[in-house]
């Protein structure tokens, strides 16, 4: 018995389904980014389960690419989540509603 | 059982728990330090598919970078706020069917694949393969890369300025 593609791809749709929950129901705006962090590795075990299964490294680098990608954004969101903590002095999602029309 | 499918499973299990803890503590502190064990197996996966030179960089990059920032964002925020941020969730029954939905519609998609069982053998170093395509084929986004890094430094430390 050995484990093939399919159920890495199943592991990391778990994954991703995870990651959304939390995004769709945190309220507090750090929760909604842990989130997104566990979606953005889901797509990254896809990446290199293909590349492993088709020995095609490229599935590889595109995750070294995705990676720091990552880390850049979420050291802007996580400025941005303080600059507005200092201005608004909330962090729940529902409370940033400048923006509105 | 060989060791992979065995390896495999303790992966699925660690992972997809700390990830539930993720989404599910009431505590936001705990959650970051439930992240921090979710990419770690994450990293796991990665030896598990044979991607050393990945593992590494996800252990040092997320584990070790995100983690830290995220557990200061909460000090610092937690400062400023002075009082301990208990984080509630909201409409969880309508997060659970739309999370529900988006696993059946992309199982479903799975089971109709034509998926590779067995894993074709990689006769080269995966980590020099992939530092050569890095420098030869994808040259050009890797030198973006490090601009958008940049931009990214610069705009944090934009954001985060002292206040006039």
């Amino acid at each position: 018995m050995t484990v093939g593609l399919g159920a890495y791809l199943t592991l990391a749709a778990v994954l991703f389904a995870i990651g959304f929950f939390g995004v769709v129901t945190r309220r507090n705006t750090i929760g909604i980014l842990l989130g997104i962090e566990l979606m953005l590795n889901a797509v990254n075990i896809n990446l290199v389960a293909f590349a492993r299964y088709n020995a095609d490294v490229v599935g590889m680098v595109f995750t070294t690419f995705t990676i720091p990608i990552t880390v850049a954004e979420v050291a802007l969101g996580l400025a941005i989540v303080i600059l507005i903590f200092r201005m608004k002095r909330t962090a729940i999602a529902d409370h940033l509603d400048i923006l509105r029309g | 059982m060989s060791l992979e499918v065995v390896t495999f499973w303790a992966l699925c299990v660690l992972l997809i728990g700390s990830a539930l803890a993720v989404v599910l503590t009431k505590n936001l502190f705990h959650s970051v330090l439930y992240l921090a064990l979710s990419l770690t197996a994450t990293a796991g996966v990665f030896l598990a598919l044979d991607a050393e030179f990945l593992a590494a960089v996800q252990l040092l990059l997320y584990a070790g970078g995100v983690v830290t920032i995220v557990v200061f964002a909460i000090v610092v925020t937690e400062r400023l706020v002075g009082e301990r941020i208990t984080q509630t969730s909201r409409h969880i029954l309508a997060g659970l069917v739309l999370a529900g939905a988006l696993l059946l519609a992309l199982l479903r998609v799975l089971r109709g694949a034509d998926l590779p069982v067995e894993r074709q053998v990689i006769t080269v170093d995966v980590t020099r393969a992939i530092g050569q395509v890095l420098l030869t084929e994808f040259v050009l986004p890797f030198e973006l890369l490090a601009v958008l890094l940049l931009v990214g430094l610069l705009g944090a430390l934009y954001f985060a300025r002292p206040e006039e």
